[in-house]
Parts: structure tokens; sequence; C-alpha cells
């Protein structure tokens, strides 16, 4: 096509360009290197690493309860819940059953985190698709969450909120009230999203068919959370092997079987509904009880490993940790999600156009200090 | 499967397997020129299936570095852990398992990246983290960094 137009042949027609790591869409400091014809994209290679503290290495010289704050700057949107990764693995260790206050407490705020930050990535993927609008829509209702995180734990986005063995502190007197008018409010203004977006036709002609991952791909690339549960990979870490009191509530695992870039927004914002689900059902019964239980002030854990896997925001949170009995780790593995969904994008990248590119990377939801660590 | 279960099928194929189980875990341990086929037997055969690989963590033992894969079976719902334990602590080469599950290659690039593992195989390995420049393998127990804020502390 270009041939005919310009006299130059096809072969001549490739060149490469540096998506990011400035670019808007990439929402952070990641590098694609795309290899374009014309407009179509035949083959991309990530470049990781701008944002790499060291994390992992870090870890090897903290003891545990300092092992927690750097999990927050992971995966920022899911902070609460890959704290809650770590005192999980602390806990099972060392043997300790945390009070069912902690636990109640502990799955309300990780499905508060969770949507928050699915909020987020709705606001930011209809910003992506180039509506404005919901942009504006969505940071408002994620104000009501961020407040209810402020009053309690003191922190907004990085909470820091759970400790080996419980939490900082108990929670604020109003924490219930709050939450019950978040979730009256939300109720509302959820089907707004809908409207706006998921029932637009721009939107479904720019996202149906775009970039569709097959489920035998998905469990090949080890996508999970919701991009894989797009492609009916039922890879939900709550239902399959619960932790705190994801054994005590009732909701439903979503799972799409079209794989594409408008199946994985539908599965987080249906999620959106099963979370507010997990949080009425727990809100109004939290028990009595210690928010910390007795644990001794230097932590060591028992010579071995662990490993502990929780869902977060994006697909499955691990923790993996290799004690030779010190009071801080040997070797700290975290396996972040967005690595392995990040893994998928030169597979569905290929002959689609750059601003389908955008549509793919907005729906995988890509985090990229999750990805760096 | 049960880990016993496991560890059975397992033996009587690869004789030369060490075996330990920690904390419900099944852990293996095998040489660099026997991962390749333990684990493409994992993954193929029908009463195994591990087919999601969700995890692979380079590690330094100190005596030696090396790789852990972490398993799990989608559809029989059992998980193991295999390591791979080269013998030469200042070059481990490991065969790559691209070919089985796509998405270790970026797992592998970064371990190649902080461990210094080469992965025989692999499409194209690459420093994944640091500077492509960038001298020695920084998760190694014997890197020395003359700028660690944390030393410094």
């Amino acid at each position: 096509m270009i041939e005919a137009i310009t006299g130059i042949k096809d072969s001549e027609q490739e060149y490469f360009i540096n998506m990011g790591p400035q670019h808007p869409s990439t929402h952070g400091v990641l590098r694609l290197v795309v290899n374009l014809e014309g407009e179509i994209v035949k083959s991309l290679v990530p470049h990781c690493g701008y944002i790499h503290r060291g994390i992992e290495k870090m870890c090897e010289k903290d003891t545990y309860q300092q092992v927690i704050h750097l999990t927050d700057r992971l995966d920022y949107l899911s902070a609460h819940i890959n704290n809650e990764a770590v005192c999980l693995l602390v806990e099972n260790a060392l043997e300790v059953e945390v009070s069912d206050r902690i636990k109640y407490i502990r799955t309300i705020m990780a499905e508060l985190n969770r949507i928050a930050s699915h909020q987020l990535w709705w606001a930011a993927f209809g910003m992506d698709m180039g509506a404005l609008t919901t942009f504006f829509y969505g940071l408002r209702d994620r104000e009501y969450i961020l407040n209810i995180f402020e009053q309690t734990t003191g922190g907004r986005l990085l909470q820091s909120y759970n400790r080996p063995g419980g939490l900082m502190n108990d929670i604020h007197p109003d924490f219930v009230k709050k939450i019950k008018e978040f979730i009256v409010h939300f109720r509302k203004k959820l089907p707004e999203y809908d409207e706006l977006l998921t029932g637009n036709v721009i939107f479904h002609n720019r996202t149906r068919n775009i970039g569709t991952l097959t489920r035998e791909n998905a469990i090949n690339y080890g996508v999970t959370g919701p991009s894989g549960r797009a492609s009916n990979f039922a890879c939900d870490v709550r239902k399959k092997y619960p932790y705190s009191a994801y054994d005590k509530v009732d909701f439903k695992e979503i799972l799409f079987t079209e794989g594409d870039s408008l199946a994985r927004y539908q599965v987080r914002v249906a999620e959106m509904w099963e979370s507010m689900k997990i949080l009425e059902q727990l809100v109004d019964g939290i028990p009595e009880g210690p928010f910390m239980m007795k644990m001794k002030p230097v932590i060591k854990l028992p010579v071995g490993e662990y490993y502990q896997r929780v869902e977060a925001a994006r697909g499955e949170f691990g923790v993996y940790v290799i004690s030779t009995g010190e009071k801080n780790p040997y070797r700290v593995k975290f396996r972040s999600p967005g690595l392995a969904n990040l893994s998928t994008l030169n597979h569905l990248s290929p002959n689609v156009k750059i601003a389908d590119l955008v549509a793919i990377m907005g729906s995988l939801d890509l985090v990229i200090p999750d990805i760096d660590r | 499967m049960t880990n016993e279960q496991l560890k059975e099928t397992i033996e009587k194929k690869f004789d030369k397997a060490t075996f330990d189980e920690f904390k419900g875990m099944l852990n293996v341990t095998v040489k660099p020129e026997d991962i390749h086929q333990l684990l493409d037997y994992l993954k193929n055969e029908n009463g195994l299936k591990f087919d999601f690989l969700f995890s692979l963590t380079g590690v330094d033992w100190s005596d030696s570095i090396g790789i852990i894969y972490h398993l799990e079976s989608v559809e029989l719902k059992h998980v193991i852990a295999v390591k791979c334990k080269p013998e030469s602590r200042e070059n481990p080469i490991i065969p790559s398992v691209t070919d089985l599950w796509a998405g270790a290659e970026m797992h592998e690039d970064e371990a190649y990246d902080l461990f210094g593992i080469n992965f025989t195989n692999h499409p194209n390995l690459r420093r994944l983290m640091m500077d492509e420049h960038w001298n020695g393998h920084p998760m190694r127990k014997d890197y020395v960094d003359k700028i660690n804020i944390i030393d410094l502390g």
C-alpha cells in the first residue's frame, strides 16, 4: 500500500520508535521500542528498570517490620494488599493466629484498596481512549476511599497499616459509618460509569477484539488478576486459597471468555460491584477483639522457605522468603503481577495500530514500579 | 495429587532428584542437565499437568547460584517448587524454559541481570533492570556496591 504511494519498498518502510519512558499512556516510566510499518505495530521490546530501586536487595538488610514499608512502593495502588502478603507470610511462619477483628479489618481495607485501584484504572483508561471526563469521575469517587484510609491509617496512597501480627492501630470511630456512606454513594455512581463508557459505541469499537488473549496463552504467560479472568482463567487467589476473612464472605469470581480489551474492562467494572458486596457483608459485623496480637519485638522466622500468595488489584502477588533464622530475610522475592502481564504485550501487539497498542496497555493495567521493583 | 504421590511419580522417572518438604510445599532439587526434561515432564504428563509457572526466582545460596520454579496445576490444583543448582557459582548455566512457558522469558532476563545466570536457548537474553553496560550482578551476595545507601547508615 505504502509502496504504491511512495515508491519505497515495503521492507524498507520499517522503522523503530521509542514509546516512553515519558509517554503518558505508559502511566510511568516504561519504554517500548516499537517496530512499526506505517501505523501498524510489527513487534516491540519492553525496556524496564527506569524505576528499579533494588527493593529485593534492600529487604535483605531490613527486618520483617521494615519490609512492610517497602512493599507499599511496589504496586502503590494495592499498597494495603502487598502489606498484607508480608504479614500473612510472617504469621504463617511463626504460626500466629490473628483475631477475627484483624482479619475483618484487613479484608475490608483490601477491598477498599481494590475499588480505589480499579477506579483510578477506569479513570485513566478512559483518558487513554480520549475520554477526559472519566478521569474526573473516577478520581472524584476515589477521594471517598482515600479519606477513609487517611482517617484510620494516616496515609492516603501508601498506608503501611498492616503489621506482622495485626494492625498499626485500631479503626477510627467513624470507619464503619464512612464506608456505609461510600457504598450508598458509589452504588449510585457506578451506573454512571456504565453510561459514560461501558455502553459507548466509540469505546466498543476501540476495544472489542483488540488484543485477544486466549485462555491457554493466559496460563502460559502467567497472566493473572482481571486480565487473566477476562480470558476465562480462574486465577483468583481469594477463591483458590482463601486468606483473612475471604472464606466468610460470599462473592462471585468474575469470568469472561472473550479475552479482548473490552472483556478486561468488563471484568474490572464487575469486580467493583463484587468488592462492594464483600464490604457490605463485613462492615456491620466487625467482631470485638485485639487489633494487635502479642508478638516478640524482634521477629526471627524459623529456618526455611516460605511462599505467600494474595490477590492484589492487578493479579496474583507473591512473596517468597528464604530465612536462615536471622532477624532479616536471606532472600526476598516479590512475584509482581505486572511483569507477567507485561510479557504478553509483545504477543498481543503484532498487527495492531499504534492507537490500539495504547488500548491494550491500558486494559492490562500496568503499574511500572511493580514491574521494576 | 498429594505431595507423597507427587514424590513417588517423579522419583520413578528421575532417580537423581532429591526431595524435601516444608510447610506443605514439596521441593525437588535437580542438576541443570535434568531440569528441562523434568519441567517438560511436569508440564505435559497427564496426571501432573503443572501448566502455570507462577514464580521464577533466582537465588544465591552462597555455595551455588540457581533458580527456583514455582509451579501450579490449574486443573488438578497442586503446587510444587523445583530447584536447579548448577555446579559452578561463577558461571551458572541453566537451560531456558521459554519453550515451555512463554512467560518465563522476562523472568529469566531478570535472573540473568541480577544473578548472572546464563540461560541456554533463550531467544534474547538481556539485562532487564540494570543498564546494559552495568558491571556485575547486584543480587549476588558477594557483590560490592561502593555507594550502597543501606550500608552507609
